[in-house]
């Protein structure tokens, strides 16, 4: 009979993964995996400040990663700044600033393993609820601009000669993301949020012939992680945000099997066909 | 030569045309060579670029532009790599904005863009269908018709990164056309097609104009073919250097002055009348890609072929032979 603490985590980790596998694929589309990652890991900075000015640790992290997300796309668009340089330095500095700042508030007493790795056995029945309320608004708003984000996705120039506004969207895609590192936090921790943006959607590429279905999917294989990461981490005492990355991970390595079997039989028909056009040796 | 371009002069224009409202209202004869006021360009053009400049870096890319094209009209830009054509292009689209003068679609007009480069990474799961629904939701049978159209129907489901570059230019057209535009841009459209593609592709392109009963502005990186159903040919070299029909552009001094005599004896025009092309060096070149010393019939005036009239021309055909 499982507790009702692992029903909790259970729900809230379906549900996060359910809004971070779809917005996830345009992180990969977009080529934005190293951004997730700095929004990540600013969101510890918007742990230290909520803790400091004592509001909301969601709310703040949403604020801060919200914040860093829109001056990176501006200076993104500005140009002339090497992004992975910028983006790399941001993303150590807040983190580290974060860190410093909660060192020094020597009044609050926080886990910070749970912010840095995640404690989802430890959301409550109106946490779940936050998650899924934040993330029904997450998905509603990316339903609406799916077609203008994924046409400007595949060519931004394209997408507004065709009268599309590229540039509106792309602020609003950069806010969801920063709301799923909010919701987020709490269950997989600032150092692996990006693992679930980005690993289902690369696990069901192969299974995709549509943007569309790949969301979807991708969605499922999130779903997947998270429940047999979590019966992972019960089954064997581990750590429940890193299994659920490692059960993800295990899932992405097992799509490459199909195709790892397929080009093993294509190599064994070519060797084959070819020693019979030699002669047979 | 079709001088008299399809169009639609009774359309009364449109409240949102004052959407460029720098512009001057009366077109005043171009100062360029071959140039002629187009009767098509009166009526209320599709876009306009009224002096229009951009600077990128402290250098001017294309400055002091004018350029419309109007419903039932085909304009081709033409220049040298690097002369501003997919700039201006870009600038009449508004996805650059001008950094002087104006430049801007009506407001209202309906766009299909095939752009110049659209690298598909693999990790982007897309079919031709899907893609047809790019920017905007389109019916099957619309779908299936535009595929038809440019002779792609058969790749309907097929992931747009297994197509050729010939397939997939077509089906960049087809998703152009497909949402029935007021406008369509077409930025090189026939690059990675072969020749007889080439010519198949430049027929399709003619026909689209009354089909659609739209405007078109192609750009080409081909000197060599430039359509003889284009009505205006406008050449770009950071600013407009000469325009004019095809003929009256490459007998022009500016066109000849930036190209030199060589290339500019080789602006062949494209006459789908007839099967082949003159080349550089002469000799002709049949629609199937096959290549003779001549095209077997007197083509008259000089004018018309203008690498016939050329003694350059015949000095490169004693070189090609040698």
């Amino acid at each position: 009979m499982l507790d009702e603490f692992f029903l909790r985590a259970l729900a809230a980790g379906i549900g996060v993964a359910l809004v971070a596998a779809p917005l996830g694929c345009f992180v990969v589309w977009r080529r934005l995996a190293y951004f997730g990652d700095t929004l990540s890991h600013a969101a510890l900075l918007g742990v230290a400040l909520a803790l400091l000015i004592e509001i909301d640790v969601t709310l703040g992290v949403f604020a801060v990663a919200g914040l860093v997300a829109l001056a990176m796309l501006g200076l993104q668009r500005r140009g002339g700044l090497s992004s992975d340089a910028v983006l790399g330095l941001l993303a150590h500095s807040t983190l580290a600033v974060g860190l410093v700042a909660l060192a020094f508030m020597t009044w609050v007493r926080v886990d910070l393993l749970g912010f840095l790795f995640g404690d989802i056995l430890a959301v409550s029945w109106t946490q779940v609820g936050v998650i899924y309320a934040g993330g029904a608004v997450v998905l509603a708003v990316l339903i609406r601009i799916w077609r203008p984000l994924f046409a400007a996705t595949v060519s931004r120039e394209l997408a507004q000669a065709e009268g599309l506004n590229p540039g509106r969207v792309e602020i609003l895609f950069m806010l969801l993301i920063a709301a799923v590192v909010a919701i987020a936090l709490k269950l997989v921790g600032a150092l692996l949020v990006t693992a679930l943006l980005i690993i289902p959607a690369a696990t069901v590429r192969r299974l995709a012939a549509t943007p569309e279905q790949m969301a979807l999917f991708a969605a499922g294989a999130g779903a997947l992680s998270v429940t047999l990461g979590l019966f992972g981490s019960l089954a064997w005492d581990a750590p429940s945000g890193p299994s659920i990355v490692v059960a993800a991970f295990a899932l992405f390595l097992a799509s490459l099997i199909p195709m790892g079997v397929g080009a093993a039989r294509r190599r064994e028909r070519a060797a084959a066909g070819g020693g019979a056009t030699g002669g047979g040796e | 030569m079709t001088n008299a371009p399809a169009l639609a002069p009774t359309d009364p224009p449109r409240p949102g045309d004052a959407r460029i409202a720098d512009a001057p209202s009366d077109d005043a004869p171009s100062p360029h060579a071959g140039g002629r006021p187009s009767a098509a360009a009166e009526a209320a053009p599709l876009l306009r670029l009224t002096g229009a400049g951009l600077q990128r870096g402290g250098r001017w890319l294309v400055r002091g532009v004018d350029l419309t094209v109007a419903r039932g009209e085909i304009v081709t830009l033409i220049g040298p790599n690097g002369s501003g054509k997919s700039t201006t292009a870009k600038l009449a689209l508004g996805v650059l904005k001008p950094d002087e003068g104006a430049a801007g679609l009506t407001s209202g007009v309906r766009v299909g863009y095939v752009p110049q480069r659209l690298h598909i990474e693999w990790t982007t799961p897309l079919t031709v269908a899907r893609l047809m629904r790019l920017t905007g939701p389109l019916d099957d049978r619309a779908v299936r018709a535009a595929l038809e159209r440019v002779g792609v129907a058969h790749l309907a489901a097929a992931s747009v990164q297994a197509l050729s570059g010939g397939e997939f230019q077509r089906a960049l057209l087809a998703r152009a056309i497909a949402r029935k535009p007021d406008l369509l841009v077409l930025d090189e459209p026939v690059q990675g097609v072969d020749f007889t593609g080439e010519l198949a592709l430049y027929e399709l392109i003619a026909g689209l104009r009354d089909e659609l009963d739209c405007g078109i502005l192609l750009i080409s990186h081909d000197l060599h073919v430039v359509m003889a159903a284009t009505d205006r040919v406008v050449c770009l070299n950071g600013h407009i250097c000469c325009e004019g029909t095809p003929h009256a552009v490459a007998e022009s001094p500016a066109y000849r002055e930036l190209f030199g005599r060589r290339a500019a004896s080789a602006l062949a025009v494209y006459e789908h009348a007839h099967d082949h092309t003159h080349l550089l060096d002469g000799r002709v070149r049949f629609a199937d890609g096959s290549i003779a010393e001549s095209c077997g019939h007197d083509h008259g005036a000089a004018p018309a072929h203008p690498a016939r009239a050329n003694p350059a021309g015949a000095d490169r055909t004693a070189d090609g032979d040698a």
